[in-house]
């Protein structure tokens, strides 16, 4: 629970949360028609979509129906069930290789976290005692592979990278072809932030994970996509397309600590079936949390 | 299937066709719509709600124009609306009495502050300013660098005091370093930061008491959500924003974030990004990002011609007629005429929402300029009389009139088919629109006509 409840301190500021939001409209209501447009508000201003929050409320209609409910606490459980099944996944925990050497891709559009996110991952794993190494495959971006290399020193980690401008699926080689070499147990890549209607940098991906795939049979054992948390519906768009590309595992979604409810992630899980696996929550370095659905679901209702 | 709500508003709408006004509860259905499509297009909530609002009513009981049905003019009384919201293209910077003018760039982490200043920078120097960038990102790691990179592609000024000094000391110094070397415009950089951090927005407020910037733009990523008004009222109510950025148009998204943040602080967006490169900054024009939000294609500029080329009066005298029963190929070939006018066949289906990508196999269909060329070429052998009356046609006739038009008796005999099969709908829809004036309600559209 540790986690929401840094949630909810970082979203004290604000007046209205989601979570406070929700709490009183199932508290002391009666279910009528004003009840479900107040919650069809609240999910729709938590960016969980217009498809995903129709489907919501249509199963609440049908089960207050059923059941004939009138009041609003009765709906509590039904509706923390229905967002559970949404939120749920088989496939919460991170892979690891089967072999000695664990490799996973951070994958996104730009200026998500993607960067960031790396550092943090291997702050996280090497505090576990595990040997880390990092591939800089953002050759595009300047300043990308300084800012990895910052990163890296204070995870404590060693950073593969290439001058500016270097073909990013060669250093992906290189850093595989290290790793191999010095016994790493996990080696995270760092990629480029690109769009994803943007069919050459979409193949230009596809090929590094090409490399990774030829070079470690099991893997990447994870595509994490980078998701932050303030991005719209369009986010459904970015996780469909690379997943087309890249067969992206697990999202991570960053930013959460400022007044966006990153709820287009509940859409992705359903439509796309991708789980949220990892928070990020701030800066520093340890501000990064794994993600949890039923802590999730549960801190609604809090 | 259509895309767009434009298509999806004439599916609702369809059955509506043939009726002269909107109703309140046509519009409200299609209110119903338009809501939907706008918060898909990430339009904040509370925003799309007053908008709505706004174009009820204005639709209500407003007049269908002749040429368009229902749906396509709800939707062109939306795109107004939406257009007049996002305000008049307003692609400059404002420039400061007394050089050096100050522009500040502020937003969000990763929201495209650094390279948006490079881009700046360049769009200044295009118009022969000299700009100086100012690296006061002292948080992120390598911004500075990236800063320092970005001014070497982009050949400009750049002034950073690294990682160990306070921006506003920075800035104030960049200030002085500009006024001295006769800098007309300082782009100060400043780190990403949530509009909740006290201590940093308080940074951002120290550095625009010291600077004094006429500019102070918040850089937006296109693809924000409903979050984008909490954001950009916060900083707006902070920093008084002059004007917005919005980054990666390049993306496919639908951009509604943009709508949202002028209508909360009336600010204007002032240029959009298109690309990584730093030359990828476009000025923003409104038109488009509202057929855009909307997912239109170019159907507007499809009504507006037809409303420009169809002669009103001529319509009515037209429909007249085809009520009446006497329609005649005298006056199929008028309307032929007055589709042509709106242009090459192929073009028009092109700027139809949907039909983009069905283009190719209708233009090796049968809708094409060159089948309506033969379909004129056959009635204009016809003799007046023919024309009146097409009854009239037997072996002989029809021999002459596929060689006076260079045709086949097929082609002359298919003509005829498809004018008595329209004769028969127009039948039926006279007869519909009788029994409408016996409810009362006066059928006012003409069918369009088919061809095919």
């Amino acid at each position: 629970m540790a986690l929401f409840d840094r949630i909810k301190a970082g979203l004290t500021k604000t007046r209205e949360t989601f979570f406070n939001r929700i709490g009183s409209l199932l508290t002391g209501r009666r279910i009528d028609e004003d009840f479900f447009e107040e919650l069809e508000e609240i999910l729709l201003m938590a960016d969980v979509g217009v498809n995903t929050t129709l489907l919501l409320i249509e199963r609440l209609r049908q089960e207050v129906k059923h059941r004939k409910l009138d009041q609003s606490e009765q709906l509590r459980p039904v509706l923390r069930e229905e967002l559970s099944q949404l939120m749920k996944s088989e496939d919460q925990e991170m892979h690891f290789g089967r072999g000695a050497l664990t490799v996973w891709m951070m994958v996104g559009v730009n200026g998500v976290g993607k960067t960031t996110m790396t550092g943090k991952l291997a702050h996280h794993y090497r505090k576990q005692g595990k040997k880390v190494l990092l591939a800089a495959g953002d050759t595009f971006r300047a300043g990308a592979i300084e800012q990895l290399k910052i990163w890296g020193e204070r995870a404590g980690c060693p950073v593969v990278s290439h001058a500016p401008g270097a073909d990013p699926a060669a250093v992906l080689f290189d850093a595989i072809a290290q790793a191999k070499a010095d016994g790493t147990d996990l080696l995270i890549c760092d990629t480029a932030g690109r769009l994803h209607n943007k069919a050459d940098l979409m193949n230009e991906l596809t090929k590094m994970h090409r490399v990774l795939t030829r070079e470690i049979p099991d893997g990447p054992h994870e595509v994490l996509l980078v998701v932050d948390a303030t991005t719209g519906q369009n986010a459904i768009n970015q996780a469909r397309i690379f997943k087309e590309a890249t067969n992206v595992t697990g999202v991570v979604l960053t930013k959460l600590d400022g007044t966006a409810k990153g709820g287009v992630v509940v859409a992705i899980q359903h439509e796309l079936g991708i789980p949220v696996k990892w928070v990020g929550l701030g800066e520093k370095i340890t501000d990064l949390d794994e993600f949890h659905p039923d802590d999730f679901v549960q801190a609604l209702f809090e | 299937m259509f895309e767009g709500l434009a298509g999806r508003l004439q599916d609702t709408l369809s059955k509506l066709r043939g009726r002269g006004k909107l109703s309140e509860a046509d519009v409200n259905e299609a209110m119903k719509e338009i809501r939907r499509h706008l918060i898909e297009a990430d339009v904040n909530f509370k925003v799309a709600k007053d908008f709505i609002e706004k174009v009820r009513v204005r639709a209500v009981g407003s007049e269908v124009l002749t040429s368009l049905t229902p749906g396509q003019q709800v939707v062109k009384i939306v795109d107004e609306e939406l257009t007049q919201l996002l305000g008049g293209a307003q692609s400059r910077l404002e420039q400061s009495p007394q050089a050096p003018t100050v522009v500040l760039m502020v937003g969000l982490q990763g929201a495209g502050k650094t390279t948006h200043a490079a881009k700046l920078a360049m769009h200044l120097q295009k118009q022969g300013k000299y700009p100086l960038l100012v690296a006061c990102d002292i948080y992120r790691p390598a911004a500075i660098e990236q800063l320092r990179v970005l001014a070497e592609t982009t050949r400009s000024a750049f002034f950073s005091l690294g990682d160990q000094v306070s921006p506003v000391k920075i800035a104030a110094e960049a200030l002085a370093h500009a006024k001295t070397h006769g800098y007309d415009y300082v782009i100060v950089d400043t780190a990403g930061r949530l509009h909740i951090d006290e201590a940093l927005m308080g940074e951002l407020q120290d550095i625009r008491s010291t600077v004094h910037p006429t500019e102070t733009l918040l850089v937006v990523d296109a693809a924000t959500g409903q979050d984008a008004v909490t954001v950009a009222e916060s900083f707006h109510r902070q920093l008084e924003l002059t004007g917005l950025i919005l980054s990666r148009m390049d993306g496919d998204t639908r951009g509604g974030a943009a709508l949202s943040i002028r209508a909360v602080t009336g600010c204007p967006v002032k240029f959009i990004g298109t690309g990584e490169k730093v030359d990828q900054l476009e000025p923003f024009y409104p038109d488009r990002l509202a057929s855009r939000i909307l997912g239109m294609g170019d159907v507007l500029t499809l009504i507006e011609k037809a409303q420009s080329v169809f002669d009103q009066d001529q319509a009515k005298v037209l429909e007249k007629k085809m009520m009446a029963g006497d329609f005649t190929l005298d006056l199929f070939l008028d309307q032929l005429q007055q589709v042509r006018n709106l242009g090459p066949l192929d073009q028009l289906m092109g700027l139809l929402p949907g039909m983009g990508k069905m283009k190719k196999q209708l233009s090796g269909a049968n809708i094409d300029d060159k089948q309506i060329n033969r379909v004129e070429a056959i009635i204009r052998s016809m003799t007046p009389k023919e024309r009146n009356n097409y009854k009239l046609m037997d072996y002989n006739r029809k021999m002459r009139i596929a060689k006076g038009s260079g045709t086949s008796i097929q082609e002359v005999n298919r003509l005829l088919r498809q004018f008595e099969e329209m004769l028969k709908m127009m039948k039926q829809f006279s007869g519909m629109s009788q029994k409408m004036m016996k409810k009362g309600k006066k059928g006012k559209k003409a069918p369009f006509m088919p061809f095919r």
